[in-house]
């Protein structure tokens, strides 16, 4: 929008001062969008100096060994990095078929007084912050998980060849496959709601048409409302899948914090997250260079799902993804 | 069975599966809230709000925890509200889809999802490592970058619903285009903008892990933003996981301060304002 200007007379005072602002104004609005750009690069430029060291000391066994012992100022960070893919594997198995028959059920089936409630509900399940859902994990979900699910997933699971092995560990209640199960409630949420604003999106017509030839709910579901939706549906299981990969405090507090790598996903392990959270106070040396290179792979790797996220979900066009936290 | 029949079973299954895990999501919330509300309210008492954080064993409170997340929580919006509401009017009024722009919002949009312990080592490389020690400065820093992109977006979003026709009537009328943004577009988007900032002050108020490494905590009354201040998330972490249980019952009751504060304004946020959203 050009300055209104007379051209009868000089332009008044007002005009240049108004010309003046404008172009202050939008310095300053360039300045702080690019400062966002900044802050990504100073992340990575800090993170990548500092890890250097660590980097330069164990070269690429860094990330194929499983050794992270701190006695003897050694390295590796295979276990956490395991960890973290585990638990977030876990908790994305869960997550998905759960956020999936909330969003098909506030969509399609819930009576129109009953959508609200239920949405709030599943909003506030984000709203809940992180290190609240890790003492209910620690006090109450992983002594109920191991007394009552375990067991029963050990006798079941258990029993297959081959694949049994993983659900075997000791009934102590912390252990990867906790935090698997209160990362997926966590991360449920963040995916139902880009579910839901996807579905809801979905042209009547096709529905209609569907069900107008004789479509049951599901198969109007199955066949025409997901492979509508099917791209902003993996975007949003990616982002729910970022969200997991960094969540810290819920896992701190359940997953039991050992550097060891268990064959089983009822063994306590540790992930990225928890692993920075439970030593980064007490480190210095190598081992502070360690675990921030530990923190520059979580970075990228999140970086990269949050990225693939994006790119789906900006081909359906820009939904309310992560509504905040 | 027939086709038919076969049809109706699998849709009766899905369907009762489908409620069957919504409710599963609602007891989930239930348990949660009504574990937190039993034991938090149990230890919730005038004490809580007068008295510092105790040794272990002794009777105590809450009150310099208290006082420090409101300080880190108010620095943090202070910094991180200008920032975003400038980045995201460079988005809405001058970027338009330029491809610089487009980058901005990507990049913006994955800070929103990043794991805030990386915002936390960051922070801890950047503002405590060359300083020597934790502070309260590089808490609300740490904070601030979490809020910013939380109001990046929601401020570009506000600021697109306002129809182009106020800001051609304001320019019409011999406005220069940053009155026309200050002084209309913003009021026009006042409310969603508004939204925008409690959801971001809830979404830091119980962050804990970028405050792990910068902050960290204190056991005593200190204002001072330059030594480390205490805060109820790190409060609570370390007083859940010790073995006394004075501390686990504090950290109980801080546990029920802070949910109810971040449930209160995200439900505020999203529709006590948004009812009055609808008529402008």
């Amino acid at each position: 929008m050009a300055v209104p200007e007379t051209q009868f007379s000089k332009p008044s005072r007002q005009a240049i001062m108004g010309a003046l602002g404008d172009r202050l104004f939008k310095g300053a609005a360039l300045f702080f969008a690019t400062l966002v750009l900044v802050v990504l690069a100073a992340i990575i430029i800090m993170l990548f100096k500092d890890a250097w060291p660590a980097f330069q000391t164990f070269g690429l066994d860094f990330f194929i060994s499983d050794k992270w012992d701190v006695v003897n100022d050694q390295y590796g960070a295979l276990i956490p990095i395991v960890g973290t893919l585990v638990t977030s594997f876990i908790a994305i198995l869960i997550g998905i078929p759960v956020s999936f028959g909330i969003a098909l059920f506030i969509t399609l089936m819930a009576p129109e007084w009953l959508k609200r409630p239920v949405g709030i509900a599943v909003e506030l399940l984000a709203a809940v912050p992180s290190i609240i859902y890790g003492m209910w994990g620690l006090f109450y979900f992983a002594p109920w998980f191991s007394e009552n699910l375990q067991p029963l997933l050990t006798d079941t699971l258990g029993e297959l060849p081959w694949f049994g092995q993983f659900f075997q560990g000791p009934p102590i209640g912390v252990s990867l496959f906790t935090a698997g199960v209160i990362l997926a409630i966590m991360i449920i949420p963040f995916i139902a709601s880009v579910m839901r604003d996807m579905f809801e999106v979905v042209p009547k017509d096709l529905k209609e048409s569907a069900f107008a030839m004789g479509s049951t709910t599901w198969e109007v579901v199955w066949k025409v409302i997901l492979p509508y939706t099917k791209v902003g549906v993996i975007g949003g299981i990616m982002l729910g899948l970022g969200r997991a990969l960094g969540e810290t405090m819920a896992v701190t507090f359940v997953v039991g914090n050992a550097q060891e790598l268990m064959a089983g996903l009822f063994y306590p392990g540790s992930t990225i997250a928890s692993t920075l959270a439970n030593e980064f106070n007490e480190a210095d040396g190598l081992h502070m260079s360690s675990l921030i290179a530990l923190g520059l792979i979580l970075f990228i790797i999140t970086f990269i799902v949050l990225a693939i996220s994006k790119v789906f979900l900006n081909r359906l066009g820009r939904v309310q993804e992560g509504r905040s936290s | 069975m027939t086709r038919y029949q076969r049809r109706k079973v699998v849709n009766a299954f899905n369907l009762a599966a489908s409620i069957a895990v919504t409710l599963f999501g609602l007891v989930m919330l239930g348990w949660i809230l009504s574990i937190l509300f039993a034991k938090g309210f149990a230890h919730i008492n005038w004490a809580v709000f007068t008295e510092m954080t105790p040794p272990p064993g002794e009777a105590g409170g809450l009150l310099n925890a208290i006082v420090g997340t409101l300080m880190l929580t108010v620095v943090a919006v202070l910094i991180g509200t200008p920032v975003g509401i400038m980045a995201g009017t460079y988005l809405a009024e001058y970027g338009g889809k330029s491809r610089f722009s487009n980058v901005v919002r990507f990049i913006n949009d994955i800070l929103l999802s990043a794991p805030s312990i990386v915002v936390g080592v960051f922070v801890y490389t950047l503002l405590v490592s060359p300083v020597g020690h934790f502070s309260g400065w590089a808490g609300g820093v740490a904070l601030a970058i979490l809020v910013v992109p939380v109001v990046v977006r929601t401020t570009e979003d506000m600021l697109k619903l306002v129809p182009p026709q106020i800001r051609e009537a304001a320019a019409a009328l011999g406005a220069p285009r940053w009155k026309v943004t200050v002084h209309v577009v913003y009021k026009a988007a006042l409310s969603g903008m508004i939204t925008g900032l409690l959801l971001a002050t809830a979404r830091i108020m119980g962050e804990t892990a970028p405050l792990l490494f910068t902050a960290l905590s204190n056991n005593f009354w200190s204002t001072d933003m330059n030594r480390p201040i205490a805060n109820m998330p790190v409060v609570i972490y370390q007083y859940a996981l010790s073995p006394y249980e004075d501390w686990q019952n504090l950290a109980w009751a801080a546990a029920l301060l802070i949910t109810i504060s971040v449930l209160a304004m995200n439900i505020f946020a999203r529709y006590g304002l948004k009812s009055r959203n609808q008529k402008p």
